[in-house]
């Protein structure tokens, strides 16, 4: 299994993706299989970090509350950019200490803070362990260190780790 | 679009909105770029595009080409993954260079660099 498959996930991606794009067929499940097993073996030369995804059934959660929160920040930066009258606006920096380690999950933070418009991911240091963001409307920097470890890195902790 | 004409009113409605949503956000994150005054407020400003604007879009593409040929059409999925993956790489590129730019000019309102207490890193470069 594992010498076959040394990333099993990646090669269910691949296949799912070559399915989307040539449309779902016995012939392209084949064919998508063969190349997303081939492909992962292929990256295994890379040695990519291995992360192991302990528990499925929080994966919904953690996205459902993700595109939920992506719509509050658009709607509240979009609001910002349109009425820069309505309140006085301070933008900063945040320390965020981090538990994370596991470099998937890190990857997957990033991406949630990055497609956030309320906050951008600036700078991680892996020794200190701590995240540099810069939040577009300052008001609590505690609020926000909150809602990184306890609505983002809780989940992704249980989910990775 | 030959076939729009047959696509249900409802699917139109709901397609016009999504576009109109999706076009109307990254209006909204291209006018930030414009009216933002420093570099770190305009790095939000094009994320408004970047997810939502494009999401909208997105969405709507799927419902008419499902809707017009009467089977799932999903493959802008795919356009939304690679998107929210590749959009860190270039905002942090950007984020970081800034910051970097920033603290050899000594600028004031940057934070220092973060580093565990008491450790000098050899690749440290500022």
């Amino acid at each position: 299994m594992s010498r076959l498959l040394p990333y099993p996930l990646l090669a269910v991606s691949l296949l799912a993706m070559w399915l989307l794009l040539n449309g779902l067929s016995l012939g392209h499940i084949v064919l998508g299989s063969v190349i997303g097993v081939a492909a992962s073996n292929v990256t295994a030369a890379l040695q990519p970090p291995r992360s192991r995804i302990r528990r499925w059934h929080l994966i919904p959660k953690l996205v459902a509350i993700v595109l939920v929160d992506v719509w509050r920040s658009n709607v509240a930066v979009a609001r910002l950019i349109l009425f820069p009258g309505q309140h006085r606006r301070v933008s900063g920096f945040v320390i965020v200490p981090l538990e994370l380690r596991d470099p998937a999950a890190l990857a997957i933070l990033a991406c949630i803070l990055t497609c956030t418009p309320g906050s951008a991911w600036v700078e991680y240091d892996s020794t200190a362990n701590k995240l540099l963001i810069h939040v577009f409307d300052l008001v609590d920097e505690a609020h926000w260190i909150d809602l990184i470890k306890n609505r983002y890195e809780r989940l992704l902790l249980e989910i990775l780790a | 679009m030959n076939h729009a004409a047959d696509l249900p009113v409802w699917a139109a409605l709901l397609v016009s909105f999504l576009v109109l949503l999706g076009a109307g956000l990254t209006l909204v994150g291209a006018i930030g770029l414009v009216r933002l005054k420093t570099f770190y407020d305009r790095l939000h400003a094009p994320s408004l595009g970047a997810t939502w604007g494009a999401g909208g879009i997105l969405l709507a593409s799927i419902l008419f080409f499902s809707v017009l040929q009467s089977r799932p059409v999903l493959h802008e999925v795919l356009i939304a993954v690679f998107l929210t993956v590749t959009t860190p790489v270039t905002l942090m590129l950007l984020g970081r260079a800034a910051l970097y730019r920033d603290r050899s000019e000594n600028a004031a309102d940057v934070p220092p660099p973060i580093r565990a207490d008491g450790e000098i890193r050899s690749g440290d470069t500022i």
